[in-house]
């Protein structure tokens, strides 16, 4: 029986971000964007960090931003292996800021027993997220 | 005999012990539960991830990623060494240095030199009072919160060492968590990569019909391409679930290790208070011997 729709899955080492049916997905692979709908040929692709967008069952669009992954197809579903995953509707626009305010004075100051790795880490992690909300597709 | 005060002060200091060690068996007991968490939210990657790595291993033939490739000499071997950073979880950490112990001293017999990375402060006070050298260390990861990211930067690093020659063979040595009651330290090799793990593929299939008349999967880029992207993932993996393993062993141990101190502590408290009765008793007796002989003596 062919399908109309196909199951997302998007994992990462930490959760599981979406496990849902959907009705298309477009995701950056290396070799340029492609787009997967139900029912396609087994296929496997190494992704880019950039966004992957989705169309669920009620035509509404989303967008998940994800880092260091690849992608395996099967006729009924998809499944991303990503380092990072973060859907955009979930990300709270007014923590990242703080976090980045907070992250942005760790680094600043001179105290040695602020851990500046993880300071910059986390002043990555909430400038990819700023920009992910306020950028327009 | 002590004296009665002398007694008393005791079991008061035993008393508050036992709620210390009570204490931490239920903080043990609640990371316990983060741990396991973490382990359970990484299964499902770990899995899917070892069953594409089985699919495309046997399509990239062409070329032999640098990684699979053993070394004809081994004369320098770097050891990732797994410890807590904090002690009171019994044989936990011993056995863990133990393992290591034996294994760097079996290197050393073959001539080979030795380098070490050290996760917990435990291991890298070993490794520092056997004057090995250690070339990374990292505190306040095992039995934390850490993120992936720890594992894949440290993970490129080995990667490195090893593609610049730097190590001919790199190791692990972690804690794997069977069960509550039962951790054990494993040494496994990480670089050159051993064998891809074939997952069961015939239970796979058998699950579900449809996929067996699927045709091959495409590949984008090559399958030897992808290959190469996800050779070294899987070091990573594997380094991530060392992590999580020896985190959840660390805090079961703990758990374990303070729920013996706190039963100690009752016995303790039991056995003190006995002798602390029976010093009084013997005090009271001795009261009584004493008024009775005065007695006896004023009556004359």
């Amino acid at each position: 029986m062919a399908q109309q729709t196909i199951k997302l899955e998007i994992v990462t080492p930490e959760k599981y971000v979406i496990s849902q049916d959907v009705k298309i997905v477009m995701a950056p692979g290396t070799l340029g964007e492609f787009g997967i709908l139900p029912n396609h040929t087994p296929f496997l692709s190494s992704l880019e960090t950039g966004k992957v967008h989705f169309r669920d069952l009620q035509d509404k669009e989303h967008v998940v931003f994800i880092s260091g992954g690849f992608s395996e197809a099967l006729p009924d579903r998809v499944t991303i292996l990503a380092e990072t995953a973060e859907m955009r509707e979930k990300i709270d626009i007014d923590r990242a800021k703080a976090a980045y305010e907070r992250a942005k004075e760790r680094l600043a100051s001179s105290d040695d027993s602020i851990d500046k790795e993880r300071a910059r880490a986390s002043l990555m992690r909430a400038v990819a997220r700023i920009k992910l909300v306020e950028q327009k597709d | 005999m002590a004296s009665l005060k002398e007694i008393k002060s005791k079991i008061s200091g035993v008393k508050k012990t036992k709620q210390i060690t009570r204490a931490m068996n239920m903080v043990a007991a609640s990371k316990l539960r983060g741990a396991q968490g973490a382990m359970d939210a990484f299964r499902p990657y770990a899995e899917k991830f070892a069953e594409v790595l089985g699919n495309i291993a046997d399509k990239a033939t062409d070329e032999i990623s640098p990684l699979l490739i053993p070394r004809e000499e081994v004369k320098n071997v770097h050891v990732v060494m797994l410890t807590s950073d904090r002690g009171l979880c019994g044989g936990f950490n011993t056995n863990l240095i133990e393992k290591t112990e034996d294994f760097v001293e079996a290197l050393k017999g073959r001539e080979i030199n030795v380098t070490l990375s050290n996760f917990g402060k435990k291991g890298r006070d070993w490794a520092r009072k056997e004057k090995l050298t250690i070339v990374d260390q990292y505190l306040d990861v095992v039995g934390a919160k850490f993120g992936f990211t720890i594992a894949s930067t440290f993970g490129q690093k080995l990667i490195e060492g090893f593609l610049f020659g730097d190590y001919d063979e790199v190791h692990i040595v972690y804690s794997e968590f069977r069960s509550m009651a039962n951790q054990i330290p494993i040494v496994k090799q990480l670089l050159p990569i051993v064998a891809i793990e074939q997952p069961d593929q015939a239970a796979a299939k058998a699950e579900d019909d449809v996929y067996r008349y699927l045709p091959e999967h495409i590949c984008e880029p090559s399958a030897t391409d992808l290959l190469n992207t996800m050779l070294p993932k899987s070091i990573f993996i594997q380094i991530f679930h060392a992590l999580l393993e020896t985190s959840t062993s660390e805090h079961a141990a703990r758990m374990r290790a303070m729920d013996n101190a706190t039963k100690a502590c009752d016995d303790m408290i039991e056995s003190l208070t006995l002798t602390y009765n029976k010093a009084r008793q013997q005090s009271i007796t001795m009261e009584l011997m004493d008024i009775v002989g005065g007695a006896e003596a004023l009556r004359g």
